[in-house]
């Protein structure tokens, strides 16, 4: 078992009822496990919805938050999917300062990356985009040059290829 | 045809077997009280405080192997169940709470004794459950009863709005639960055990730790067939006690922080450990990284999640102890292991308890041999947290399986007296003592109320130190003698239970301890003993806190810590 620290994707079928995110976002307090992002909707299946959390940690940590996670009796099924081939996305909004000068700098770089301008303003421009982390992340570094007002982002969501 | 929700309830309480209720009513659970005296086949017994009735049906539960059954009313009704369901969680014992909760329109107006309790158990129940609709009222309490009492056992609390109480609804009690994320593994994976089997079989010094989850399946005639078989010597964990024959050759003691010596000495010496049903505690294991150094690890265990916690387990096998060890019996060759067992055997003897026949004073140890004297081990030995559940631990020998009842997990002082009201309650044919500090006593000593209410005769023995004795003791060792508020100024023990119409004696000397012991046996009823002992007599062996399992102060003095 590696001791090292990394980044797994655990996906699990959870029941759609009340309180099971409290259920899943305590039993992490209480264990002392660290989230990174955790992301949650309904799923193919009726009644079931699909949480994918991210967590540091080495494998023998992750390997208890999986069988942790999978003693609660609303969580159908635990896999951590970090080494399989996987297809992962997340969103965010980014609020950039624009002026005139700036404007189609900015709207180049969105071109680019293959992003969507969703509200324009006098001031600002406030663009969605969509896909794996780094992309997000290098999205976000080139716009931080001019100036980012509000970043709001959705958790990874993550599904096993084929 | 429609029945209220309270009927609903009492109802589904008899499906599941359910006899004994332990509880008291209010506000809230007004409308399920109005509707006991329509089923007299529910037994309620009204305790003095609500956790007592979790410790008490926590106590009926582990005598039995059937779900305890407690019941409280919203607000501190519920939170005062909590450290009783806390207890249960940690010691994995099956119980249904039954909170009652403000009605469904006041939920979440901060209404009076509302209190969030299924947000509140949350991290110390197997599951909970806010009953919101009447119609899945049966289904509830189906898959209540099933989880607390399958798999790994637990406590599964149930909140129920005072207005489902008294909801009419269509009453038909489900066959079958449907939870599709609800699964244990029974039988253990037929490749670990045939692993297992063959490391077994090449073993030299093998040790078998016997924790709770070989009582919780009753798997006692599996472990001593495995024991004789291949000739294993086995150890106990404080849950593990009386799991395993206390007398038996093979049996060598607990093992841990207040383990004896060469209980522990086997531990550290194995090359092999066998831990059946038990979750390697640091209660037990000490410090985890010097814990069995020379030894590999077959662990079995029903929770996954107990695999390789706390220590590096070579071959895990999850699944119930008693199936996994029937299977691995039939594999297992005959063996002997002579040479170990001489080796056990003269560390018994060289490392032997603390005497305790020496002297004139009334030491705990003496008194606790007599209790074993005067009932030969028929009984059942409830404790509650502290010295004298260390010496009740260490100086009774518990032959019959399943007779030593203790909190151990959560450590809660206090859970001897309503812990010893649900086993006496459960098997009123048994003799019953409980055993408590005087610091204990005093957190659930108004029990006394239902005892004398219900005529429930237990018998009970303070060993009365004047001290919350476990922790003047760290205090002596380790904070060099400065017991900041550990004395206490204790009431006389007799007269309180006098007041509550129980009979009870004080002893203060040695000669009085064995007929003390005899007249509480023979009276009928309820009695207590207060025995006054040697106040800073201290709990030995004992592994400092950090130390491993192999650096162990065997007696009083310090220079005389024992390294093997």
């Amino acid at each position: 078992m590696s001791l090292t620290n990394k980044k797994h994707t655990l996906v699990a079928l959870v029941e759609d009822r009340p309180g099971v995110l409290n259920r899943v976002a305590s039993l992490f307090r209480r264990r002392a496990f660290n989230i990174e992002s955790i992301a949650v909707g309904r799923s193919e299946k009726p009644g079931l919805s699909r949480m994918t959390v991210v967590v540091d940690g080495n494998s023998a940590k992750i390997e208890q938050v999986r069988k942790q996670l999978d003693k609660l009796i609303n969580v159908v099924r635990v896999t951590d999917i970090t080494a399989e081939d996987i297809v992962t996305r997340e969103l965010a909004l980014i609020k950039v300062n624009a002026t005139t000068a700036t404007r189609s700098e900015i709207m180049q770089i969105v071109d680019i990356f293959r992003a969507n301008i969703v509200d324009v303003a006098s001031n600002s421009l406030t663009v969605e985009v969509t896909g794996d982390e780094d992309k997000v992340e290098s999205m976000l570094e080139l716009l931080r040059s001019f100036g980012v007002k509000e970043i709001s982002k959705t958790g990874k969501i993550a599904l096993t290829r084929g | 045809m429609k029945k209220t929700g309270a009927q609903i309830l009492c109802e589904s309480l008899i499906k599941e077997g359910v006899e004994v209720i332990f509880g008291i009513l209010g506000g809230a659970l007004l409308p399920v009280y109005d509707t006991l005296p329509q089923y007299p086949q529910l037994r309620h017994i009204l305790v003095r405080h609500e956790q007592g009735a979790a410790h008490a049906a926590d106590g009926y539960a582990r005598v039995t192997h059937k779900a305890g059954v407690c019941i409280a009313t919203s607000g501190p009704g519920a939170t005062n169940l909590v450290t009783g369901i806390a207890n249960a969680y940690m010691d994995s014992c099956p119980m249904v709470a039954i909170t009652g909760q403000v009605g469904r329109p006041f939920i979440g107006k901060d209404a009076f004794q509302e209190t969030d309790i299924t947000g509140i158990t949350l991290p110390i129940t197997k599951h909970n459950y806010l009953v919101d609709d009447t119609a899945e009222l049966a289904r509830t309490v189906k898959e209540a009863f099933y989880i607390a009492q399958t798999g790994r056992p637990g406590p599964v609390l149930i909140d129920m709005p005072k207005d489902v109480q008294q909801e009419e609804v269509e009453f038909t009690y489900p066959e079958k639960v449907d939870l599709p994320g609800y699964k244990f593994v029974s039988r253990g994976h037929l490749a670990q055990i045939k692993k297992a089997v063959g490391r077994i079989n090449k073993a030299e010094r093998p040790v078998i730790i016997a924790g709770r989850g070989i009582v919780i399946s009753q798997a006692y005639n599996e472990l001593k067939e495995l024991a004789e078989k291949a000739q294993i010597p086995v150890v106990n964990t404080l849950l593990g006690i009386s799991s395993f024959p206390g007398a038996h050759i093979l049996n060598f003691g607990m093992i841990g922080m207040h383990g004896m010596a060469y209980a522990n000495m086997a531990v550290q010496n194995a090359d092999l450990i066998i831990a059946a049903g038990m979750r390697f505690d640091d209660r037990a294991t000490a410090n985890t990284k010097r814990f069995a150094p020379q030894a590999g690890v077959i662990h079995i265990d029903i929770d996954p999640a107990e695999i390789g916690k706390n220590v590096p387990v070579d071959i895990p096998i999850v699944g119930d102890v008693k199936n996994v060890l029937k299977a691995i019996n039939k594999q297992i060759e005959r063996r002997d292991h002579l040479d170990w067992i001489t080796q056990l055997d003269q560390w018994r003897r060289e490392h032997p308890l603390l005497g305790h026949d020496q002297g004139n004073e009334l030491l705990p140890q003496y008194v606790i041999r007599q209790i074993q004297e005067a009932t030969q081990g028929n009984t059942i030995i409830v404790t509650g947290v502290g010295q004298h559940q260390m010496w009740a631990a260490q100086h009774f020998v518990y032959t019959k399986p399943n007779s030593f009842i203790s909190s151990g997990g959560l450590g809660t002082m206090g859970f001897e007296l309503p812990a010893a009201i649900g086993a006496k309650v459960a098997h009123p044919e048994e003799m019953v003592w409980s055993i408590a500090g005087d610091g204990g006593f005093q957190m659930t000593v108004q029990e006394l109320g239902t005892i004398a209410q219900e005529n429930i005769a237990v018998k009970i023995a303070i060993i009365n130190n004047g001290y919350l004795g476990m922790v003047r003791q760290w205090q002596e060792l380790f904070y060099e003698r400065r017991y900041v508020d550990t004395k206490l100024w204790n009431p006389d023990f007799v007269k309180i239970a006098e007041a509550y119409n129980i009979s009870g004696i004080k002893v203060k000397s040695r000669e009085e301890v064995a007929p003390a012991i005899q007249k509480a046996m023979d009276h009928p009823g309820p009695f207590l003993i207060d025995f006054v002992v040697e106040p800073e007599e201290n709990v030995y062996p004992m592994v400092q806190p950090g130390e491993s399992l192999s650096r162990l102060l065997e007696t009083p003095k310090p220079e005389m810590i024992s390294s093997y």
